[in-house]
């Protein structure tokens, strides 16, 4: 039962990513990337990491993907983008890349196949309980560290995202 | 959840490793900008899947923590792709990613 329901969740996350990158229409191709991470953390739900498979669904399909939303919506592309999209789009310009991502792709499960790359594990379910003591016991510097980068990525946003007149470099208005 | 029901490591490693080939092969073909942007993203989050994985298969803490790390890093990153977007979009008034040619490169 559990692989069965592990293989179907990895099919509805490769068709889901899949039809991201060969989608026309960016929204609908947000919405599909949407589903693929919602079934990447039914995944790391099945993989005995609840808390993961809750930040995936509150952070990356939550707050992430309604970020892209938002700016897909600033940008306001219509009909003309999906057909430019349709003529960039062409079997020579997909072909090779298409090849050689597949030839990296066979290298890696190769490698993951054979034998003595491996060791045996211990497979167990680990709570966030294990994961908040890790976090702030041994990791309490690395966690300081990650609140300066998004402080900068805050920062740094708001600088980039500002509105300001081409010849004088005067700002308008912040968004 | 029981123990023997979690899947197996290589399992696991193989389609984070699928997915990254996914998303980087959209990264090569795409030449809209917000669809490359999307593409970081799937390569970005089937690093965090092996991160998990792995550390669901040693039954240790550390892949989560390092998960945690990934999605903080995916935040601030997209973040700052979609102000670099919007501004590019306000100069250009295009999403062409061979538009930004202007180093010759």
């Amino acid at each position: 039962m559990g692989t069965i329901s592990f293989y179907l969740t990895a099919t509805v996350a490769i068709l889901s990513t899949a039809m991201v990158i060969f989608n026309r229409n960016a929204v609908h191709a947000l919405l599909y990337l949407v589903v693929s991470l919602l079934a990447v953390a039914v995944i790391f739900y099945q993989y005995g990491a609840p808390f993961a498979a809750a930040l995936e669904v509150i952070v990356y399909a939550g707050a992430i993907m309604v970020l892209m939303v938002f700016v897909i919506m600033i940008l306001n592309q219509g009909a003309a983008a999906v057909e430019q999209e349709s003529r960039w789009l062409q079997p020579r310009s997909w072909t090779g890349p298409a090849i050689l991502s597949a030839v990296l792709l066979v290298q890696l499960v190769v490698l993951l196949g054979s034998d003595g790359a491996i060791t045996a594990g211990t497979p167990g379910t680990i709570g966030p309980r294990e994961v908040g003591i890790a976090l702030f016991s041994q990791y309490v510097l690395a966690v300081e560290l990650a609140s300066m980068l998004l402080l900068a990525g805050l920062v740094g946003a708001f600088h980039l995202a500002r509105q300001r007149h081409a010849d004088s470099g005067e700002v308008e208005g912040a968004d | 959840m029981p123990i023997e029901s979690i899947p197996a490591l290589h399992t696991g490693l193989s389609l984070a490793a699928v997915l990254f080939c996914l998303g980087l092969a959209g990264l090569l073909v795409r030449r809209n900008i917000i669809f490359m942007l999307m593409c970081v993203e799937i390569c970005t989050n089937a690093a965090a899947l092996a991160f998990v994985v792995a550390g669901a298969h040693w039954s240790d803490a550390d892949g989560q923590v390092m998960f945690v790390f990934v999605i903080t890093l995916a935040a601030a990153e997209v973040a700052i792709a979609l102000a670099l977007v919007l501004q590019f979009y306000r100069r250009r008034y295009t999403v062409d990613i061979d538009q930004l040619n202007a180093l010759r490169g």
